[in-house]
């Protein structure tokens, strides 16, 4: 049963934590719960399609369907956070100066929720799909112990959805004027991750051959198998024995990201201190 | 949501360019064949050459989903009962490298060797 609860929950750690910093990033926007719960139904019912034609999908494409879809799913995912972060930077000066108007923009339902709810539906269905497969194998399997592996998945995912609630509420104690800085860096920081994870995938798939020696390793110091390591490789992209082309990729992202927003940033509206301010 | 329909366009439409990049791939990787029959590596210690791109063949002999997977080879992929699978690994120097089924990582494992 812990075999089960352990595997089934180091799968749940990545989405718990998105599901987590997207339900804070949204915190106060009206639908955003809405779009979370659809999100993860979204997901449940990918990841149980993916499971159920694992094996056409790592047949399909010449043999490499498996990460191809991986790389494009991650790279939407990594478009849909970075869409978020260039509109929180584009309106976030605005917000940020009036801390009550903050509310009221955020909740006129003008905010990508959308594409959160993409990110949280991809997270699900790529972290869901190995947990599917893990429970199949299970009923294939059959016999006595099945049970008691299946009580261990339910804690593994129960476990999940607790450090996802942990997640939540950590960053919800953070206060509201605070809370857009921190959550669109650790966007960015996941994004970046999320982009490292899906040039990973191009290179198992032999389509980005380049720049495939280890950057370093680092796996004697924190192995990124172990929980600090799972997390950190959720939160910031962490890999003990990344490729040098992983590396390349995250950093550009992460430069991506934030020259666009500062950009963006730039061109916003500037703060307002009288409600009818002209726009430049 | 005309912006998120565009990007994801953009996104998929780079994934097919990278598909079709996937034909031109090279042909004169090394082959190794496994297998994995209860829960056991077939050979439990494959060799292959240095210094060339490695293709490994998977069956899964087992009814239940094997993931294998490889920190240095760089390799995770999953395999349904009684399916296959390919996976690309790039020229390695010579070493021993460890690779295992990630459901049941301290039991089922073998080593690629490189020579």
């Amino acid at each position: 049963m812990l075999g089960a609860l352990i595997i089934v929950f180091r799968e749940a750690i990545e989405a718990g934590i998105i599901v987590g910093i997207v339900l804070a990033a949204t915190k106060g926007a009206p639908g955003s719960r809405l779009t979370a719960a659809i999100g993860v139904a979204v997901g449940v019912l990918g990841a149980s399609l993916v499971a159920a034609f694992a094996g056409a999908l790592a047949n399909a494409l010449q043999g490499v369907g498996q990460e191809l879809f991986n790389a494009a799913i991650l790279s939407l995912a990594v478009v849909m956070l970075a869409w978020h972060n260039l509109w929180m930077a584009r309106h976030g000066r605005a917000l940020a100066a009036d801390a009550r108007r903050l509310g009221e923009e955020v909740k006129s339902g003008a905010r990508p929720l959308f594409a959160l709810g993409v990110v949280v539906a991809v997270a699900v269905m790529r972290e869901g799909s190995e947990v599917a497969l893990f429970l199949y194998g299970l009923i294939a399997a059959g016999g006595t112990t099945s049970a008691d592996l299946l009580l261990g998945s339910a804690l593994g995912l129960a476990a999940g959805a607790t450090l996802s609630a942990a997640t939540y509420f950590g960053l919800a104690a953070i206060p509201a004027r605070r809370l857009f800085g921190v959550t669109s860096a650790l966007i960015a920081f996941l994004a970046a991750g999320l982009s490292s994870q899906a040039a990973n995938f191009l290179q198992q798939a032999g389509v980005a051959p380049w720049f495939a020696d280890a950057a370093w390793d680092t796996s004697a110091i924190l192995s990124d198998t172990s929980l600090i390591g799972r997390v950190l490789h959720t939160l910031v992209g962490y890999s003990d024995q990344p490729s040098e082309l992983q590396a390349l990729v995250y950093a550009a992202t992460l430069a991506a990201i934030f020259a666009l927003s500062r950009t963006f940033a730039h061109r916003a509206p500037a703060p307002r201190p009288a409600p009818a301010g002209e726009m430049s | 949501m005309t912006p998120t329909f565009r990007l994801s366009v953009i996104a998929l439409a780079a994934a097919t360019a990278f598909c079709a990049a996937t034909a031109a791939r090279a042909d004169d990787a090394a082959r190794v064949q496994l297998s994995i029959k209860d829960h056991k590596f077939d050979p439990a210690e494959p060799t292959a050459p240095a210094g060339k791109p490695i293709v490994i063949a998977l069956t899964n002999l087992d009814p239940t989903p094997v993931e294998l997977e490889s920190k240095q080879l760089r390799v995770e992929k999953v395999v349904a009962g009684g399916g296959a699978i390919v996976v690309n690994v790039r020229a390695l120097p010579p070493g021993r490298y460890r690779f295992f089924d990630d459901y049941h990582e301290a039991t089922t494992f073998g080593f690629l060797v490189v020579r």
